[in-house]
């Protein structure tokens, strides 16, 4: 597994890189992680329903949020800076073609990695969503695309992110509360730190070695 | 005669709806491509081309229908 730092990225940016490392893994080489921050962004899911957008678009301008369509499951979200985001791209053809067990796999990633900020999170499992939780609130969203058993997308998990940006959309098409570690621990650590610390988990949940140069 | 079959896509998944075809029927579609675009919950789902690749002669469900795992998809000569 090659690990990438990005820093900050545009999302769209953030596409087109990740669907070059696809193609890169589909030809056979080792799968990468992807580590960023995005400006302030919206992104439609396949499951976008335009009611979950709560503002006119002017006033998405106002904030300074970008709108961009995106191949991955599930509704709206936001990114913004201050937001560490996850793209694993994984070949799930040499990992049991299971949807269901990789996406457990990833909020399990994130679940490890905030306990390490003393914040003990939940999976988004049974009655709740998808995603990762502590307590009623949600701290991560999840979302990913496949091609050739090849994923993209991934999680994006709010360290330290303007959970006031929450307020223009219904996140996931849920009404629920945001939360960030900083909000729950009063921490803002760097990204650098925190990108690291993200790998390291996601390299023993996922059994996978460090292949960066 | 090939067929494009909706797989077993993991623990609790039964079935996914159809995005897109990103081909039509009288098309030929090569191994590499992703010929429909499903979505589940939190996942997007592109079906590869058999190995074989071939014509599509037949699709079986519309964009915007729900489509069982284990369902054919499309035929393919």
């Amino acid at each position: 597994m090659r690990i990438i730092y990005c820093g900050l990225i545009e999302y769209e940016r953030a596409m087109k890189l990740q669907k070059d490392f696809v193609r890169e893994v589909m030809a056979g080489a080792p799968g990468a992680l992807l580590l960023c921050e995005h400006p302030k962004t919206l992104t439609l899911g396949r499951a976008y329903h335009q009611q979950n957008i709560l503002v006119h678009s002017d006033e998405l301008l106002c904030h300074g949020v970008t709108v961009v369509s995106a191949d991955r499951g599930g509704d709206v979200t936001l990114h913004a800076p201050g937001q560490l985001v996850a793209y694993p791209i994984v070949d799930l053809k040499h990992r049991g073609r299971d949807l269901t067990v990789y996406l457990r796999k990833l909020e399990q990633t994130c679940v490890d990695f905030l306990l390490d900020f003393g914040i003990v999170a939940e999976q988004g499992e049974g009655t709740r969503a998808r995603g990762v939780w502590v307590g009623g609130a949600k701290i991560a969203s999840i979302g990913i695309g496949v091609s050739h058993w090849v994923t993209y997308h991934g999680i994006g998990v709010n360290m330290t992110t303007d959970l006031e940006l929450f307020k223009l959309i219904r996140p996931c098409g849920l009404d629920v509360a945001m939360t960030s570690v900083k909000k729950l621990t009063g921490l803002s650590s760097s990204m650098s730190v925190v990108s690291e610390k993200f790998a390291g988990h996601f390299l023993r949940v996922f059994d996978a070695k460090n292949h960066s140069s | 005669m090939l067929k494009i079959i909706l797989p077993d896509l993991g623990d609790g998944i039964t079935q996914a709806k159809i995005v897109h075809w990103n081909f039509q029927e009288g098309q030929r579609v090569s191994p590499e491509d992703d010929v429909v675009e499903l979505v589940t919950d939190k996942a997007v789902f592109n079906v590869p081309a058999p190995a074989e690749g071939g014509v599509i002669k037949k699709i079986y469900y519309k964009e915007g229908q729900e489509a069982p795992v284990g369902s054919v998809l499309a035929d393919l000569v």
